[in-house]
């Protein structure tokens, strides 16, 4: 292959990448503009990260939205790895392809339609709507990403891990505790961490399914939005950009160690 | 004294009619939706008995192995262990254990861990399990490698980690699936000679499967071939090879020449078999076979000579033609074209470097056997 830079794979790295990130530098940038008008700089300045941390309803907004992303997650995990197990262990029960199915769809159905049909139900059952239904909201529509990354998972565990515990004198219960659950464990920590995220993105769900007093960040910033765009929401925007980034990060760096030191270990022991 | 084979053994409870059997498989069938994997199976283990169930893949032999284990339940048939029935009894509380042909170490465990496993199931104290891990490791001489996770070891390590592992409960009976399959050769033969020692240490009952015919024989008291989910003969490695009952495993094991025909005549002593062309030959064991059966004479390669003159005492000779040759270093093999157009396979050690009357491609040549090299099959 022919691996020098030519001037065409330069131009299109170059504009694939602009067209990526381009607005979210200009939102890091105009973050720490003086001006309170955002298309026009002025001068360096941190002083809306400041007035960030006093505005309380922002700060309130970022708070629902971490109980409600941590709880729903935590609660999306258990569900999607108990739907996961079923999926993949139980293959010869009745009706499974409809069940599969039916766990999946929510991955393809409209936003608009799962917060949609949410919010009938909840009105119908009389539901009063707040911190409780955006959590049960998100958990729904979590749960199958969750479901999806742990089934993954499953298929290529070896069932012979179980067998053999339970050879060795431990009880289902048991070996599912000490050996399938940690070995499934990177999957179902990934599954959280997708869970969260997808829960801390939405807007669409949360505006359908909440009520007074339940207002999360993404929610805050759509309706501040509409009244005209302050630097203070760049500030928060590019601490939320900060976090996320920082979680990848983090994420791939651990992975990418424990690969190397897999490598290295199976080299040494081939060596003997 | 004579015996079959070459070597005499000692320990042989089956021959024995008041010793009691130690695993029963009586009329044991199992099916998996419309496929038999086992049919109608009945077979019997003794105490510290080396067993080996032989076979190609899909044979039922993993099978049998999962149903003793208790991962798999007969569909019909009962399983007797020292003389309890095994139906409905989990694995987890049977007093068998296995080792995995994958091996099936628990990945996010030491070595030290995974052999420690089954003893903290059973509630020993910690003490008493970390001798009791220190032992096993020193069995497999493992010793340095305690602190590994499975992936930091090699292949032969893993297989000795779950052999240790199984072995450490001190169970009744050790199921093997498939032990050294993962193995290189060299290792496999030295591994072999481990596993023997180790069952002799211990003297427990060990139940092995095995695809590899020379696996089973290096290694087994007893061999049961089977096919399909039926036994086709159950017996010593010896009688297996020099007393095979049946066509199918006179072929399975080893390499063999058949040469079909019909009993001409039968005393108490010998049998006489027309070939298909008219060639006569003159046999001393025909079991059960009378005058007028259709059986099929078996005769292994190395028990054939070839020369290049018929030898004047020999009972048993055909002339042909040497079709090809092959110089092994420890052995010649030769292939001899009859005049009826079977081909023959014969072979010889060479026990001389020189050899006087050497043979070349396309010589004539006579093959000749004693009366008692061969075997009459009528199955």
């Amino acid at each position: 292959m022919n691996a020098s830079w030519s001037r065409f794979n330069i131009a299109s790295i170059v504009l694939g990448f602009a067209f990526l990130y381009l607005p979210i530098v200009l939102l890091v940038i105009f973050s720490f503009n003086e001006s309170k008008l955002v298309t026009v700089w002025t001068g360096f300045s941190t002083k809306w990260y400041v007035s960030l941390f006093n505005n309380t309803s922002l700060m309130d907004a970022a708070w629902v939205t971490a109980r409600v992303g941590v709880l729903s997650a935590t609660f999306a995990t258990i569900l999607g790895t108990m739907a996961a197990l079923a999926l993949t262990r139980y293959t010869r029960f009745r009706g499974r392809v409809l069940f599969s199915g039916m766990v999946f769809a929510p991955l393809v159905m409209p936003e608009v339609i799962t917060g949609l049909s949410l919010l009938l139900l909840f009105v119908a059952i009389g539901f009063d709507r707040g911190f409780m239904t955006v959590t049960l909201a998100h958990i729904t529509f979590s749960m199958c990403f969750v479901a999806v990354v742990v089934q993954s998972r499953l298929m290529t565990f070896d069932r012979s891990l179980e067998e053999a515990a339970m050879d060795l004198g431990a009880t289902p219960v048991k070996t599912f505790f000490q050996i399938t659950l940690p070995v499934i464990m990177p999957a179902i920590v990934s599954g959280w961490m997708l869970a969260f995220t997808l829960s801390l993105d939405d807007l669409v769900i949360a505006s359908f399914t909440s009520g007074p007093g339940a207002t999360t960040l993404p929610m805050k910033i759509y309706s501040q939005v509409r009244l005209g765009v302050t630097p203070e929401i760049n500030a928060v925007c590019t601490l939320l950009i900060g976090v996320v980034a920082m979680g990848v990060i983090i994420a791939s760096l651990v992975n990418k160690r424990r690969e190397v030191q897999r490598v290295r270990d199976e080299q040494a022991a081939q060596r003997g | 004294m004579k015996s079959l084979g070459s070597i005499r053994r000692s320990f042989a409870p089956w021959t024995d009619p008041s010793a009691k059997p130690y695993i029963v498989f009586e009329n044991v069938t199992k099916k998996f939706g419309d496929f038999t994997a086992v049919n109608n199976l009945s077979l019997t283990i003794y105490e510290k008995e080396f067993f080996a169930l032989l076979g190609a893949s899909g044979c039922g032999k993993s099978t049998l192995l999962r149903m003793l284990a208790g991962f798999d339940e007969p569909t019909s048939g009962r399983i007797l262990l020292d003389g309890q029935d095994m139906r409905g009894i989990p694995p987890y509380r049977r007093p068998v254990n296995m080792m995995f042909q994958s091996y099936a170490l628990f990945p996010h465990m030491t070595v030290e861990q995974n052999i420690a496993f089954g003893l903290k199931q059973e509630g020993m104290p910690k003490a008493e399990i970390d001798r009791r891990v220190a032992d096993m490791l020193k069995l497999v001489k493992l010793e340095q490698f305690a602190k590994r996770k499975p992936h930091q070891l090699s292949g032969g390590q893993r297989q000795r980690v779950a052999l240790a592992r199984s072995v450490a409960k001190r169970p009744k009976v050790l199921l093997l699936d498939e032990p050294l399959g993962a193995l290189d050769k060299k290792l496999r033969e030295e591994t072999q000679f481990e596993l023997m020692d180790l069952q002799q240490n211990l003297g427990l009952t060990f139940v092995v499967v095995t695809h590899d015919q020379e696996e089973a024989m290096t290694m087994a008291d007893r061999i049961a071939i089977l096919d399909k989910g039926e036994v086709m003969q159950v017996a010593t490695p010896a009688e297996v090879y020099e007393a095979p009952a049946s066509r199918f495993v006179a072929g399975f094991v080893g390499n063999v020449n058949m040469f079909e025909g019909k009993v001409a005549a039968r005393d108490d002593h010998t049998a006489r078999i027309t070939g298909a062309s008219g060639a006569e030959i003159v046999v001393e064991n025909a079991g059960d076979a009378v005058a007028g059966d259709t059986v099929a004479f078996a005769i292994r390669p190395e028990k054939i000579k070839v020369t290049s003159r018929r030898p004047e005492e020999a009972v048993n000779a055909m002339e042909g033609e040497v079709f090809d040759l092959a110089y092994l270093g420890d052995m010649t093999v030769y292939y001899v074209k009859l005049s009826d157009g079977q081909m023959v396979k014969a072979s010889a050690l060479n026990s001389a470097r020189i050899t006087e009357d050497a043979l070349s491609w396309n010589d004539r040549a006579w093959i000749s056997f004693k009366p008692d090299a061969g075997v009459v099959l009528t199955r």
